[in-house]
């Protein structure tokens, strides 16, 4: 999982609690089998993936109940992050130098806290991304709008059904990209899966790409005592 | 139903290439000329019994329509319109069979998602074929005429097969077989339209100076066609569409948004292989490590 970089067992901060990494998780696997399932019920080519969930009808009747679990893992998400996902000025500056953050040259970036520009981009646009693709999402799923109707008075056209399926599809696509710079992200900064495993990153992690959010919690630990 | 054809597929639900074709089937049309019906209800009466369908009972709503709308198990009806005709002050009856169009370019088939959920014979028939069906309702959404419909039951769309089975074996659908008028006439394709030719020259002489075959080019023809008197406004029939095409939004989701998305997912994560293979991992070093610990026993 992470690197054997430095002989003794460096110094460690606290990254994510259990119930943030449980919250994660759930989120994360929701959203795995909604992109297997979706892309099998997208494109032909993939339609092989519905074996993957016992058959076309089983994809098909299981692929929107997954989306209310993700619906619901996100905003667990939501609520913990959203303040640390805030934009800030110093943002505008590490996104101008993308060239340095690609060649990993992180000395010429500004000062992290918790979370980089990069990181705060993926939030937001899955944040949008998921609204959009449960509203649609519901459009799209038939089976329910007899229900739908019955409880809420919420009933749509032809043609609305046509669009939400069309967008539903788009923002999926964009959904996925997203997360495959996510999953990227993390492969590639070595000692950042452990994060979202174990809770906690190496002090050298913090110091390299999140120095300001370190400073910051160095700070705090040091007003309550000794700390580990 | 399995398919009762499959040497005579044409084109076959989310598949990649032609099925075999192995062989060529004469194109059949049903024709409908509204200008003949009696709106008797033999057709949707064949068509239950032929089937072996019986809609649930429902309710009188004080108008013809009987069921009200096609449903899982009603696969053809009659729909009734009282039209006061301004130019000529007579008072029209309009009553049109709807039913499955047999489109030669079917929005269903596009948007069909499953292998062989649907099918369309070299004879312009479109099928559905259950046992491949998923149920997910995007044929609704292709369909320009509003036609299939989800089973609450069994989840498995449902339309008019233009009696396929009877039409394999050389006989023509259980409606035309059972109409008393000749409203309803079945053959090939070729023939109907010339037939067509003849009604809509009587009925110009009849003074239906916009008498005209409904054969819309926009879905590339349909299998199932009508004889109208106001061919210029076929939305005076119980809202039979004036120039149907598939949806632009189903033509974007099944065309471009589908390959555009498949091939920028690919190149993606393409991409970032190969930035990982160009810039290698992104790694701590020893200074980073060292630089930590200061700052914690500084802090302290």
């Amino acid at each position: 999982m992470t690197t054997t970089h430095y002989v003794e067992e460096p110094t460690t901060v606290t990254r994510y609690s259990a119930g943030a990494r449980v919250n994660h998780w759930i989120t994360a696997g929701s959203l795995i089998l909604l992109a297997v399932s979706g892309l099998a019920l997208f494109h032909p080519a993939l339609f092989f993936l519905t074996a993957l969930f016992g058959g076309g009808e089983y994809t098909r009747m299981v692929h929107p109940w997954i989306g209310v679990v993700l619906l619901l893992g996100f905003t667990g998400l939501f609520l913990r992050f959203w303040r640390l996902n805030l934009w800030e000025r110093t943002d505008n500056v590490w996104l101008g130098r993308l060239r340095s953050v690609l060649a990993g040259h992180e000395e010429d970036l500004p000062e992290c806290g918790k979370y980089n520009a990069g990181q705060k981009l993926v939030f937001w646009g899955m944040s949008l991304l998921i609204v959009v693709l449960f509203i649609s999402g519901v459009g799209a799923w038939d089976s329910q709008h007899a229900f739908l109707k019955e409880t809420f008075g919420i009933s749509f056209t032809i043609d609305q059904k046509r669009l939400a399926i069309l967008v539903h599809a788009v923002a999926a696509i964009g959904a996925i990209l997203i997360w495959i710079v996510h999953v990227y992200a993390a492969l590639w900064v070595k000692g950042t899966v452990r994060a979202m495993m174990r809770g906690s990153v190496t002090g050298g992690w913090a110091w390299r790409h999140h120095r300001r959010w370190l400073r910051e919690e160095v700070a705090a630990d040091g007003k309550k005592s000794d700390g580990k | 139903m399995a398919t009762l054809q499959s040497l005579d597929l044409k084109r076959r639900s989310a598949t990649a290439g032609t099925p075999p074709a192995a062989r060529q089937t004469l194109e059949v049309s049903k024709l409908i000329d509204i200008s003949k019906c009696i709106g008797c209800k033999a057709c949707q009466v064949a068509c239950m019994e032929w089937n072996d369908l019986r809609a649930e009972v429902g309710e009188v709503h004080g108008y013809y329509d009987n069921p009200g709308d096609l449903s899982p198990s009603t696969w053809t009806m009659m729909r009734y319109t009282e039209r006061d005709n301004p130019d000529t002050g007579d008072l029209e009856w309009l009553i049109r069979k709807d039913g499955c169009m047999h489109c030669s370019d079917p929005g269903c088939l596009k948007a069909c998602p499953s292998p062989g959920a649907i099918v369309q014979y070299s004879n312009g028939i479109v099928d559905f074929v259950s046992e491949n069906c998923i149920g997910c309702g995007y044929c609704v959404k292709g369909c320009p005429f509003n036609i299939p419909r989800i089973s609450q039951t069994d989840n498995k769309a449902y339309k008019c097969t233009l009696c396929s089975d009877r039409v394999a074996v050389g006989q023509a659908p259980a409606c035309v077989k059972a109409c008393p008028t000749q409203a309803l006439v079945f053959g090939s394709k070729e023939d109907m339209i010339v037939h067509a030719q003849g009604r809509v020259a009587d009925l110009k002489s009849r003074g239906y100076k916009n008498a005209g075959l409904y054969d819309p080019p926009g879905v590339g023809g349909t299998h199932v066609m009508y004889v109208l008197h106001h061919a210029d406004q076929p939305q005076l029939y119980a809202g039979l569409p004036n120039q149907p095409r598939i949806s632009p939004l189903v033509e974007l989701w099944k065309g471009a948004a589908k390959n555009v998305g498949l091939i920028g997912i690919g190149f993606a994560a393409f991409f970032g292989f190969m930035h990982y293979v160009v810039n290698g991992p992104n790694r701590v070093s020893k200074e980073d490590e060292e630089a930590a610990v200061k700052l914690k026993e500084g802090g302290k």
